[in-house]
C-alpha cells in the first residue's frame, strides 16, 4: 500500500478552520431536498390541529390592515397619497411582515435548532434558507389578498389603480428583501450564540424599525429633512418601489432604491461569511 | 484495502466556566484571530483531561493529539470510561463541532447516528418523518423513496404510517427512527450507543443489522458503546480512549481487557488490615466480571469474587455476600452456607476461593459489598465491611427507554411484573 495520499483522493477533510470565503455552497446544493422537506414541515405543522387551517395566513394581514386604516388613516389622518388606504396598508403590511419574519426567525436559528445541530451535521445554512422560503410561500399566499383588493378597487369601486413598468422590479425586490432579512438575521444569530441579549434587541428593534420604514405613510409625505434619514433604511427604497410598481401612485426614488440594492447584497454576503465562521463550533458555546 | 478515515493529531479544547477571557480587549483579540482563521492565542496546550485533578487553566482538552487510521469495511469500536472523550470524538467525526487542532480525512459519505430520531416532528406522520429524518441524515429524496418499503418493513409500523408520530408508543417511535438511520446510503456509519433502546428483540435486530452493514455490505462502521458484549460481537478492532488520549488500537479482546483494567483503582482491591488481629481472615479480594477485573458492572448478569484467605487452623467455612446501595443500606444478602449449604473444608494457611453471585437488575449508581467468612450458623470469622464497590453504568428499561437510577429514591432493584384489568 502506498503511504502517501493525494489530497484529491479524499472526499472530505475535517479541519479546525477553513478559509474565510469557503462557504460550502455545493454542500448546500446537495442538501436541497432537505430544504424542500423543511418548508413542507413548516406548513404542515402550522395548520395541523387548527380549526381554520391555512386561512390563518389571511386573517393576520386583514386585521392589521383594518386596524392601521382605522388608527393611522381615520384617527391620525395620515395621508396615503392617491392610493386607497386599505390597499396602501395591505401592501405595506405583507411586504413588511415578509421581511420581519425572515429576520426574526433567522436571528434565533442557532438557538432554536441547537438540539438538531448538536446531533447531526448538515449545512447549517439550510435552516435559515428554509425559513426564507417558507416565508416567501406565505408572502405569495398573502399576495393573493392584495390582488383581490386591487381587483375590488378597479372593477367595483372604479378607482384606477394600475401597475406601471416598475412592476418588473417586483421579483428583484422580493429577492432583495429576503437577502436583507437573511443577512441581518445571520449576523445576529452568529452573535447571539455568545451574547444572548441581542435577541431582546431584535424583538423590539424590528417593531420600531417599522416606523422608520414607509409602511404606514408614503415616503413623499414625510417632511423633507426626515426623508433622507428614512432613505438610509434599506427597506424604504424596496417598499416604496414595490408600491409604486403596482399602483403607479407616488414616485420612484432611484437613489434610495440603488442604496437598498447595494446594502442588501453587502449585508447578505457579510452575514453569510460570519454565519459560516460560527457554525462550525457554535455547539460548544450555545 | 484502502483507508477510509485518517485522523491526524486531532485535539479538541473546551473552555470551562465563562466563555469570555474576562476582558473585552482579550475577547476582541481572540475574535480577531478567530475571524482570520488563526488559532486562539489564549489556549494552553498539553493539559490532559483528568477531572480528578483541578487544572490551573480554564481549558480542558477533551481530545488530546489523537491519530488513527481506519480501513475501509472495518467495524471499529471506540471504548473508554465516562469522560474519556468518546462523545467528543464522535462529534468531531460527524462534523457537529470542529476540532481545535489537527485534521481528519475521510473517503466516502459519512452518516452519523448520535441519537435516533433527530429532527422528528411530532405533528408529522410516520411517512413524512421518514423523509424528513432521512434528508436530515443526508439522503436524497429518491434514495429514501427507493428504501422506503425496507424501512417500513424493518420498523414494523406499516399500519401507523399516516398517523402523527406523537401518537406512537415510544417503542414504535424508536424503531422507526432506527430504521431510517439503518438504511442510510453511506460508506461510513458512526453509531453512538443507540442500541440501548427498544426491547431486547429489537436490540438484537439492530445489532444484526449493524453486523450486516459492516460485514455484508462492506461499509465502515464506528461504534461507541459501554456494552462490551455488543462491541465484541460487532467489532474486530477497538480504539481505547482515556482522559482524551488514545491508549490502544487493535484487537477487540485485548482492548476490552485493557478497558476493564482502567476501572481499577486502589479501592477495588480489598486488602486485610493487620490491625484487626484476626485468626482467620480474608486477606485479599477482587471483583471480576466475565473473567476480567472491573468495577463497572454489566447489569442483570453475574459477578465473581476472588478471595485469598488465611486460616490459623483447619476449618469448615462458608461465605456470605451483602450488597449495599449508595447510602450503605443493605439490599441483598446471599449466605452461601446458610441458604445453599456451600460449606468447604479448608486447610491451615492460605487458600484461594472463587464466589459467584447472580445479581438482579439494578439501578445505575454505586454499590458497596460486604464479604463475610463464617462457619454457617455458628460463628463469623471475618466480616470485611464495604470491602469492594462497583458501579452500574448501563440501565435501560426494556420497552420504554426509561432509565432507572438510584438517585431517584425509588429503590435499587427492578423486578418484573404484570398488570391487568379485572
Amino acid at each position: 500500500m502506498n503511504d502517501s495520499y493525494n489530497i484529491s483522493e479524499w472526499d472530505l477533510e475535517i479541519k479546525p478552520h477553513d478559509s474565510l470565503l469557503n462557504l460550502h455552497l455545493n454542500d448546500v446544493w446537495n442538501y436541497r431536498d432537505l430544504l424542500g422537506l423543511l418548508v413542507r414541515r413548516d406548513f404542515v405543522s402550522f395548520y395541523k390541529q387548527t380549526i381554520f387551517g391555512p386561512i390563518w395566513f389571511f386573517i393576520q394581514p386583514i386585521f392589521t390592515t383594518l386596524i392601521f386604516t382605522i388608527i393611522f388613516n381615520k384617527l391620525a389622518n395620515i395621508s396615503t397619497g392617491d392610493v386607497p388606504a386599505p390597499l396602501f396598508y395591505l401592501s405595506g403590511t405583507i411586504a413588511w411582515n415578509y421581511f420581519a419574519d425572515c429576520l426574526n426567525k433567522t436571528s434565533t436559528v442557532f438557538r432554536d435548532n441547537a438540539n438538531i445541530f448538536g446531533k447531526v451535521y448538515f449545512p447549517r445554512l439550510i435552516m435559515p434558507l428554509s425559513i426564507v422560503v417558507s416565508n416567501l410561500v406565505k408572502f405569495g399566499v398573502q399576495f393573493l389578498l392584495f390582488f383581490l383588493l386591487m381587483f375590488y378597487y378597479n372593477v367595483i369601486e372604479g378607482i384606477r389603480v394600475m401597475p406601471n413598468i416598475f412592476i418588473l422590479l417586483f421579483p428583484v425586490i422580493i429577492i432583495l428583501m429576503a437577502l436583507l432579512g437573511l443577512g441581518v438575521g445571520l449576523i445576529i444569530t452568529a452573535l447571539t450564540t455568545k451574547y444572548r441579549d441581542l435577541t431582546f434587541l431584535v424583538t423590539f428593534g424590528v417593531q420600531l424599525l417599522m416606523y422608520a420604514t414607509p409602511v404606514i405613510y408614503p415616503l413623499a409625505a414625510a417632511p423633507k429633512k426626515y426623508q433622507l434619514i428614512i432613505s438610509c433604511n434599506p427597506l424604504s427604497g424596496l417598499i416604496e418601489t414595490f408600491r409604486y410598481g403596482f399602483t403607479n401612485k407616488g414616485e420612484f426614488f432611484s437613489s434610495a432604491f440603488i442604496f437598498s440594492v447595494v446594502t442588501s447584497i453587502v449585508l447578505f454576503l457579510f452575514g453569510l461569511v460570519v454565519f459560516n465562521r460560527v457554525e462550525k463550533d457554535f455547539v460548544d458555546t450555545v | 484495502m484502502s483507508i477510509a478515515i485518517k485522523a491526524e493529531n486531532i485535539s479538541k479544547a473546551y473552555q470551562l466556566g465563562e466563555f469570555t477571557t474576562g476582558t473585552l480587549s482579550r475577547d476582541i483579540e481572540r475574535w480577531w484571530a478567530n475571524i482570520r482563521g488563526k488559532e486562539d492565542p489564549y489556549l494552553k496546550i498539553g493539559e490532559a483531561n483528568d477531572r480528578t485533578v483541578k487544572g490551573n487553566s480554564d481549558i480542558v482538552w477533551s481530545l488530546n493529539d489523537i491519530s488513527f487510521e481506519i480501513k475501509q469495511g472495518d467495524a471499529v469500536g471506540i471504548i473508554g470510561r465516562n469522560g474519556a472523550g468518546k462523545s467528543t470524538l464522535l462529534k468531531v467525526l460527524s462534523r457537529v463541532t470542529s476540532p481545535t487542532k489537527g485534521s481528519i480525512k475521510v473517503k466516502g459519505r459519512i452518516a452519523s447516528l448520535l441519537e435516533v430520531g433527530t429532527g422528528f416532528h411530532p405533528e408529522l406522520t410516520g411517512r413524512e418523518n421518514i423523509f424528513l429524518n432521512g434528508a436530515i441524515l443526508g439522503m436524497r429524496k429518491h434514495e429514501i423513496q427507493r428504501k422506503f418499503d425496507e424501512i417500513v418493513d424493518f420498523a414494523g409500523v406499516e399500519r401507523y404510517l399516516d398517523t402523527p408520530v406523537k401518537r406512537y408508543s415510544s417503542g414504535m417511535y424508536v424503531r422507526l427512527a432506527f430504521a431510517v438511520a439503518a438504511h442510510l446510503e453511506c460508506e461510513i456509519l458512526i453509531v453512538d450507543e443507540v442500541l440501548a433502546v427498544g426491547d431486547a428483540e429489537f436490540q438484537r435486530k439492530c445489532l444484526g443489522k449493524m453486523g450486516d452493514v459492516s460485514k455484508g455490505e462492506g461499509r465502515t462502521v464506528l461504534f461507541v458503546s459501554h456494552n462490551m458484549g455488543a462491541v465484541s460481537q460487532l467489532c474486530k478492532d477497538v480504539i481505547v480512549l482515556q482522559n482524551g488520549g488514545k491508549i490502544y488500537q487493535g484487537n477487540t479482546n485485548d482492548g476490552i481487557v485493557l478497558y476493564n483494567k482502567m476501572g481499577i483503582n486502589e479501592n477495588v482491591i480489598y486488602e486485610y488490615d493487620v490491625k484487626f488481629k484476626k485468626k482467620h481472615f480474608i486477606k485479599k479480594a477482587i471483583l471480576k466480571q466475565f473473567g476480567h477485573i472491573t468495577n463497572a458492572v454489566e447489569n442483570g448478569t453475574s459477578i465473581e469474587f476472588e478471595l485469598d484467605i488465611e486460616c490459623a487452623s483447619d476449618l469448615t467455612v462458608s461465605f456470605e455476600f451483602i450488597l449495599k446501595d449508595k447510602d450503605y443500606k443493605e439490599i441483598i444478602f446471599s449466605p452461601l452456607g446458610l441458604a445453599f449449604s456451600k460449606d468447604h473444608s479448608i486447610l491451615k494457611g492460605a487458600s484461594r476461593i472463587q464466589l459467584s453471585f447472580a445479581i438482579p437488575y439494578l439501578a445505575t449508581g454505586r454499590y458497596y459489598v460486604d464479604l463475610i467468612m463464617a462457619q454457617a450458623g455458628v460463628q463469623t470469622y471475618d466480616h470485611a465491611y464495604n470491602a469492594l464497590y462497583f458501579d452500574i453504568l448501563n440501565n435501560y428499561n426494556d420497552k420504554t427507554g426509561w432509565v432507572f437510577t438510584q438517585a431517584m429514591g425509588q429503590g435499587a432493584i427492578l423486578v418484573e411484573g404484570d398488570s391487568q384489568i379485572l
